[in-house]
């Protein structure tokens, strides 16, 4: 291509050999982050269980973490009520943004969340606790109808509605929540590949290599970026999953 | 069927096409963004002590927009086989 530069295919961006198991069970780097991950989520929530008046360290951090999930995501969307759903969406966060911010981590390098298992089971895990959280609430029946039919529709509408109304709450939330970070995640990361390739190719004596410093910069500014991404991404999904309980667990509309 | 017949003569590649719909299809979102975040700075300029409930709405608007120009983003990759 340009300068004789090679760009790696983009499956083997997000491939990774196997160290040990077979190939369905296999541990390979992606499944090491998931464990550090669950480590790190873990040991947040260890570290933040001391209770001394006056925080220091990783209590402080912890405390800071619980004070922004419970008021900038449950406070905003589920109200007070919903303040007994922080642990989940506290580890949720956690989670998401450990396995995000390996991307930009040295050597490791990889967000976790670029292959699709993670956002998909993160998804369906949202999805069965909604519609379970709904069901506990209204009652099958009345869970249904609360879903699918909106008060204050015209009666003759309700053909129309109740379809796009199934096909939204049941498949389109789902999926937009699993491409959307699965997505933004894989575009970080092949952004930040691309940029790297680009400034290695320019790492010679010839007469060209007097532009190396723009794609350098450009890694340098999309690393900060990725480490935005990576913490917005996290939020995004709490947030989302925030709504969609309360959507399923709210009496008034 | 003539459509293929064509981009075969012009040379135009499945990855061409699919970088032309993935452009096309991060017009809308674009626009919504900007305009979304335009309003939602108003809005906090207005009444600074909203600002923490715009700003949440605003990010949720933001998934919701983003969802569409992140699809054709997908869409790009299958094509790619």
């Amino acid at each position: 291509m340009i300068l004789g530069l090679e760009f790696p295919p983009l499956g083997h961006l997000v491939a990774w050999p196997t160290f040990f198991g077979d190939d369905t069970l296999g541990v390979n780097k992606v499944v090491l982050i998931y464990l550090f991950a669950v480590l790190l989520t873990m040991a947040v929530f260890i570290l933040g269980n001391k209770k001394r008046l006056v925080p220091t360290g990783m209590q402080n951090i912890a405390e800071t973490a619980v004070e922004f999930v419970e008021d900038s995501i449950i406070r905003q969307t589920m109200g007070t009520k919903g303040l007994s759903w922080t642990p989940f969406m506290l580890s949720l966060f956690f989670f998401i943004f450990f396995c995000n911010i390996f991307s930009v981590i040295p050597i490791i390098q990889m967000p976790a969340t670029a292959r699709i298992a993670l956002p998909l089971f993160l998804a369906v895990l949202t999805w069965v606790l909604f519609n379970v959280a709904g069901i506990k609430e209204h009652g099958p029946i009345g869970y249904l109808k609360h879903a699918l039919f909106p008060p204050g529709v015209p009666k003759a509408l309700y053909l129309l509605v109740v379809p796009i109304e199934f096909v939204s709450t049941f498949l389109v939330r789902p999926f937009s929540l699993m491409v959307r970070l699965f997505a933004n995640m894989l575009a970080g990361h092949i952004l930040l590949v691309t940029f790297a390739v680009l400034s290695a190719a320019l790492w010679t004596p010839k007469a060209y290599a007097i532009v190396l410093p723009l794609p350098v910069i450009a890694v340098i500014f999309f690393t900060a970026f990725e480490i935005l991404v990576a913490f917005l991404q996290a939020y995004v999904f709490t947030l989302l999953a925030a709504v969609y309980i309360d959507s399923a667990t709210s009496h008034e509309h | 069927m003539l459509f293929a017949q064509a981009a075969e003569a012009a040379g135009i590649t499945d990855t061409g096409l699919a970088a032309i719909g993935y452009g096309l299809g991060a017009i809308g979102p674009g626009i919504g963004i900007g305009y979304l975040v335009g309003q939602a700075v108003q809005a906090m300029a207005r009444q600074p002590e909203a600002a923490g409930m715009v700003r949440t709405t605003m990010f949720l608007g933001i998934a919701f927009v983003e969802a569409l120009a992140l699809i054709g983003f997908v869409v790009f990759f299958l094509s790619q086989g």
